[in-house]
């Protein structure tokens, strides 16, 4: 099938230049030698650390949307909310489109990221694929730009600042759950998922 | 042959999906994106293979266009309202990183003016610049073109930053009669600006600044 040769290659995607695949050690990075572009990048997360920081970002992540984020103070009165919170506000507002884009950044894509790399890295552990392996990849590739947590974060801040002008700030637990979460995403960010593809051999299943 | 060579001169294509080199049939024009489907599949995931995003230029422009029309309206309307007992105050964009300076914290104004109006503008720039070179089939500057591309890519998603500061707003000041916000048609033409610039950096392929023309090197 001339499999082995095709695997000793690496296609850069941003300029379609062909390189010869090296071994990597710690603290490399793979560049494209016409465009500059990262082509592989040496990451020292396990299977199993990388399951473990996904659990933990699930749990963040459920404080996160259960508790609330800010609560503000005028005059005796006391408004809070969570992120459905937003999500149903906007929708009530007539400002559906944005309703359900925040839905979806901050809810529903990110949800699905965690869930479907839980599943994937828990089988991954024993070097397997899991059930539905080549579909669910693929469509962890497609979600990969769409998940805005860290976004919010920041524009949190910003509409605390805002807001303190007018009002008594109190950040809440879900404030903090988020910044954990930030931390997590930006660990995660220098994984290539990739590299899933060959750590579990094919056709097992 | 160059000393850089290419996966369309020796007759391979990479998966856009999960980046498995495939070998295809040197020349097949079938394979060059436009208009194709199901020409062939990834041997890996099942995606169609393709050596370049199928209408780029096409698609890229169309937008690019629509994300443009959009974001006029974003900048002209309001995209809140701020009401109090006296006054009834609607924010524009711009307006609302004015009021974000002068209450006190020019750092966070100068984030919110670059996630907002500095990012979409590069964009339009930056994606146009793109497509008119990359079109043309010119060498100039194609190192520095393809980082721009990265750089659009990398920071594009930012923008969202202003909508979600107007859904979190919207959702925490209720004090009834004593002070409300609400949100203005502006901030849904800014969300659908910053989805459709998303789309359309995304099917913009920077393989193309590579096409066209080449110098000796």
């Amino acid at each position: 099938m001339g499999k082995s040769s095709t695997e000793a290659l690496l296609i850069c995607e941003h300029c379609d230049t062909v390189h010869r695949r090296q071994v990597l050690v710690r603290g490399d990075v793979a560049r494209c030698v016409r465009c500059d572009a990262e082509l592989e990048r040496y990451h020292a997360l396990s299977v199993n650390v990388m399951l473990a920081l996904i659990l933990t970002a699930m749990i963040v992540f459920i404080q996160a949307n259960v508790w609330p984020i800010v609560t503000l103070g005028l005059s005796g009165q006391q408004s809070s909310t969570t992120l459905w919170g937003m999500i149903l506000a906007m929708w009530r507002e007539h400002a559906q489109i944005v309703s359900v884009l925040v839905a979806a950044t901050l809810f529903f894509f990110p949800l699905m990221k965690m869930l479907l790399l839980g599943w994937l890295l828990w089988y991954a552990r024993s070097g397997r694929r899991a059930p539905g392996f080549v579909r669910l990849m693929v469509l962890l590739h497609h979600l990969g730009p769409w998940t805005m947590s860290e976004v919010f974060v920041l524009g949190a801040l910003v509409a605390i600042v805002k807001a303190h002008t007018y009002f008594d700030v109190t950040p809440d637990p879900g404030i903090y759950a988020y910044a954990a979460l930030t931390l997590l995403i930006t660990i995660f960010a220098g994984v290539d998922l990739r590299e899933l593809w060959d750590d579990a051999p094919e056709a097992v299943a | 042959m160059s000393a850089m060579p290419r996966a369309r001169e020796l007759g391979l294509i990479a998966c856009t999906v999960c980046g498995q080199v495939c070998r295809n049939v040197p020349g097949d024009e079938r394979l060059d994106g436009d208009g194709v489907r199901d020409a062939m599949a990834c041997p890996r995931c099942g995606s169609t293979l393709r050596r370049r995003k199928p209408d780029s230029y096409a698609r890229c422009w169309a937008l690019l266009i629509a994300a443009f029309i959009m974001y006029i309206p974003a900048n002209v309307l309001p995209i809140m309202r701020t009401a109090s007992l006296h006054d009834v105050d609607d924010n524009t964009i711009i307006s609302g990183v004015v009021e974000l300076w002068r209450a006190g914290s020019p750092n966070l104004a100068i984030i919110v003016f670059a996630a907002s109006i500095v990012v979409p503008v590069l964009k339009f720039l930056a994606l146009g610049t793109l497509l008119v070179t990359s079109r043309r089939g010119t060498d100039w500057a194609r190192v520095q073109r393809a980082k721009l591309y990265r750089l659009v890519e990398l920071v594009g998603y930012w923008s969202m930053l202003d909508v979600f500061v107007v859904a979190l707003l919207t959702a925490l000041v209720r004090f009834s009669v004593l002070s409300l916000v609400e949100p203005l048609p502006g901030v849904i033409f800014f969300g659908l600006t910053v989805v459709l610039t998303m789309l359309a950096s995304m099917s913009f392929d920077p393989r193309l600044i590579w096409d066209g023309k080449e110098r000796d090197d």
